[in-house]
């Protein structure tokens, strides 16, 4: 009954989506007002029934209704309540589901705010939108069909994979996964309007600009809180494999980052708008990839991926996305025309250009790592892979080229700058990043990528500050305000994008040294050791006390109690083990760590023998890994410090004169 | 077109060039071949110092444990006459134990034997020594391996 009710809704999603996509793409055509009242009401229906299905879903997952496929396949009756309800998206149909309910609630929100606004752009983009929600209710209705009858109906189930059980960043790691890469969707939407109308007017930039940044700050938590679920669950002791699923959220967030600064320089100088929307769709398109690379399981096998339909739909929908904005990229982009042209001389704007070339180079390098073995496998049906080292080979230069012209960019002045001018500009940020970089040898940093990273991180935070600072200053000067004033007036009324963007790049800045330390800095031991047994590793000493076995409701685990002490100081036990899930063959390992703001001291079981009392350890000191974290937090708040008071100023558009001018003049 | 737009489209051709040749080599300098010991043995010298990911069968018998746990030496058997000696230094997982499907991370050292470092138990179902004309499935063997496993964050879009 509750299967039947939910394969109703993702019909009648599928239906009121692609109805609403027909309605939305006449009405644009036609300009008709009534057409695009008619779409905003399919828009919110769409989003209505998708959000009934998954409510529908959460509430059989709850009940343990084992009558419907996708509880029968995930369910269990002997895991926890919260386990069942996030077992929503811990397999292929059900997080399907959760992203319908996700592009639901994004298109009706993005359409409700633009309901009356840009009326010649919003029945393209909202038709663009709706399109995409059909594909994934077709999904939802054939390849990956959550809602199918199972009869007889099992007693129990299996339970989701153990991995996901095993930690509670699992929870919110993948919502804010599907909020970054489904709202991608939005400003695709809308830069295919701006495409389909031929014009990318001031007005409508706003929008993009928004619309974009709102996922990217999903986008930047997600891959953070992926890496720190990978670090306190996986065992390994790393954050970063360049694993393909890493590098598939990795992707849209490099072209969307780029993105956000070429659309800073469309908006001040009315230029790079092809180069604007060009990047915004890639971001798109490579969001669709990366469904592809992680929900088909061509990265098990080439040849396996075609035994389930889901990954060729799924690339058949990647061919449509790349024809489409191909196609309107070639027809339109001419269209575009900008209002202001380009002075590139040794100023800001080139810096910009640099920006977004590196942004690129950076995505085009992990991309072809990423597919290589595909292709080779597809091809000549040999199996390999390719080797994180030629990731980091890749990614450290044009990293750490990004982390210095993230402190260039923001010190040079507009336009064209003297060679005067630049040597006075760059002087004190290099001596600071000399300071940094001097600081850092005598604290024992000796590796030289590691030195480079750090002076140009101290280069980089110096202008950061100036930057933040400087309005501030000012405005307490010229209007004689005490400092909380000024901190308003200057930082959150008024140039709340500019404080935002700084506060993003203080949150980067932290985070590129961090990375930096922690995977050159690090020191690790394996040892094999007996109760009572004690190893050393640094300052530490590593006390093996015993083993012993712990039963749980839904799993049963090994743990070693470990004595931690520092020079004679007690730090207290730590207990790294395995879990042994029920219907689980193999174990889990789960290490224990402790943070804290200067190292992570990480312990990792590879084996635990209550019974013999041995206990083979992996410990491993990570230096600065805490401030990963604690960047994305900063990176996020600068992101919405950007976004947020937005819509509560009516802010001009700031063209600079000559181009608002021009702009008046052709009406 | 004027002259400063094909300037412009010389310089990124070049650099699109340039970044071709570098990830190219990138990539042919960084591969992990995926090979069981026959595929091994196939390779010959190609395989002496390149990055190797071994799968098979611990053949029984085989396991030497060093002093202190923290070095083991095994055979890996893939079928009948397909046998590679590991040296690997590190300790153990925990399901670890004759006629379970592993895969070792390392290269072939030029004196005949598989130098590992890092390695993973595999978690198919398939614990039977090959008989004669058998092959274990060692590419299913390598999908199913605990070290892949765990890397891969499951369930995510």
């Amino acid at each position: 009954m509750t299967a039947a009710a939910g394969r109703f809704l993702i019909l009648a999603a599928l239906l009121l989506s692609s109805a609403g996509a027909i309605v939305g793409f006449a009405a644009g055509a036609r300009r008709s007002a009534s057409g695009w009242r008619l779409t905003r009401g399919f828009a919110y229906a769409f989003a209505a029934t998708m959000a009934a299905a998954n409510v529908l879903m959460m509430a059989a997952l709850l009940l343990r209704d084992f009558s419907v496929s996708y509880v029968a396949h995930v369910g269990s009756r002997s895991v926890p309540d919260w386990v069942a309800l996030v077992s929503l998206w811990s397999s292929l149909e059900g997080s399907i589901l959760f992203w319908g309910l996700i592009i639901g609630g994004y298109v009706a929100i993005a359409t409700w705010r633009n309901r009356a606004l840009h009326p010649e752009y919003m029945p393209y983009a909202t038709a663009v939108w709706l399109a995409c929600g059909a594909f994934f209710a077709f999904l939802l209705a054939g390849p990956a069909q959550p809602f199918g009858s199972v009869f007889p109906v099992p007693a129990d189930g299996p339970g989701p994979n153990p991995l996901l059980q095993n930690h509670v960043l699992m929870i919110v790691h993948p919502p804010f996964l599907y909020l970054g890469y489904v709202g991608m969707t939005i400003p695709f939407g809308l830069a295919s309007a701006a495409l389909l109308t031929g014009r990318l007017g001031h007005d409508f930039l706003r929008p993009l600009r928004n619309w974009l940044l709102l996922p990217w700050i999903f986008l930047t938590v997600a891959i953070v809180l992926g890496g720190w679920w990978a670090y306190e669950v996986l065992g390994w002791g790393g954050y970063w494999a360049w694993d393909p699923v890493e590098n598939a959220s990795f992707l849209p967030w490099l072209t969307a980052t780029a993105a956000l600064h070429s659309a800073l320089l469309t908006e001040r100088k009315g230029a790079l708008k092809g180069w604007t929307v060009t990047l915004v769709m890639a971001t798109f398109l490579l969001t669709i990839l990366g469904t592809f690379m992680t929900r088909s399981g061509v990265f098990n096998s080439v040849h396996s991926f075609t035994q389930s339909a889901i990954g060729p739909t799924i690339l058949v929908f990647l061919a449509l996305a790349l024809f489409w904005s191909i196609g309107l990229l070639a027809l339109r982009i001419d269209r575009l025309a900008a209002e202001g042209s380009l002075v590139v001389g040794a100023g800001r704007e080139a810096m910009f250009l640099v920006n977004n070339l590196l942004f690129v180079l950076f995505t085009f390098t992990v991309l072809i790592g990423t597919t290589f073995p595909l292709i080779v496998e597809a091809v000549r049906d040999v199996q390999m892979s390719v080797g994180r080292p030629y990731f980091d080979r890749m990614a450290v230069p044009v990293g750490v080229s990004l982390l210095l012209l993230m402190g260039v960019g923001p010190a040079l002045p507009w336009g064209r700058a003297t060679s005067d001018q630049v040597q006075r500009a760059l002087l004190a940020p290099a001596g600071a990043g000399v300071f940094a970089a001097a600081i850092a040898f005598a604290l024992g940093v000796r590796s030289p990528w590691t030195l480079v990273t750090l002076g140009f991180a101290g280069f980089t935070t110096f202008v950061t500050l100036r930057e933040l600072t400087l309005p501030l200053v000012r405005r307490m000067r010229a209007h004689g305000e005490g400092f909380g004033q000024a901190l308003l007036e200057s930082q959150v009324r008024r140039g709340h994008r500019r404080t935002g963007a700084y506060v993003v790049h203080a949150g980067a800045v932290i985070a590129f040294a961090a990375i930096a330390v922690s995977s050159t800095m690090g020191t690790s031991i394996e040892v094999q050791l007996r109760e009572g047994e004690t190893a050393k590793l640094g300052a530490y000493e590593l006390k093996f006390v015993k083993a012993e076995r712990v039963s749980e409701p839904h799993r049963e685990a090994l743990v070693a109690r470990v004595a931690v002490s520092r020079g004679g100081r007690d730090l207290g036990t730590l207990s790294p083990g395995m879990n042994q899930y029920e219907n689980q063959r193999e174990p889990v390992g789960t290490p224990d760590v402790r943070t804290s703001l200067f190292e992570d001291l990480y312990l990792s079981a590879l084996n635990v023998d209550p019974d013999s009392g041995s206990l083979g350890l992996h410990a491993m000191i990570n230096p600065m890994v805490a401030w990963i974290w604690i960047a994305a937090g900063i990176m996020a708040l600068g992101g919405v410090v950007a976004l947020v008071p937005a819509r509560r100023l009516a802010e001009r558009p700031q063209l600079e004169p000559a181009v608002a001018a021009r702009v008046a003049a052709q009406g | 077109m004027s002259r400063g737009r094909w300037a412009a489209i010389g310089a990124l051709a070049a650099a699109g060039a340039a970044l071709l040749a570098i990830t190219a080599g990138g990539i042919g300098q960084n591969l992990v071949y995926y090979w069981g010991p026959t595929e091994l043995h196939a390779a010959g010298p190609k395989a002496v110092g390149a990055s190797i990911r071994l799968g098979g069968l611990v053949a029984p018998g085989s396991i030497r444990k060093g002093e202190g746990a923290s070095h083991v030496e095994f055979d890996v058997i893939d079928r009948p006459g397909g046998r590679v000696h590991v040296k690997c230094t590190g300790v153990p997982p925990q399901m670890f134990r004759e006629q379970i499907g592993v895969v070792v991370e390392g290269t072939m050292d030029k004196a005949g034997y598989f130098e590992g470092r890092r390695l993973m138990v595999s978690h198919s179902n398939e614990y039977r020594v090959p008989g004669d004309g058998e092959k274990v499935d060692v590419q299913k063997a390598m999908r199913s391996t605990q070290g892949l496993d765990e890397r891969q964050k499951p369930q995510e879009p």
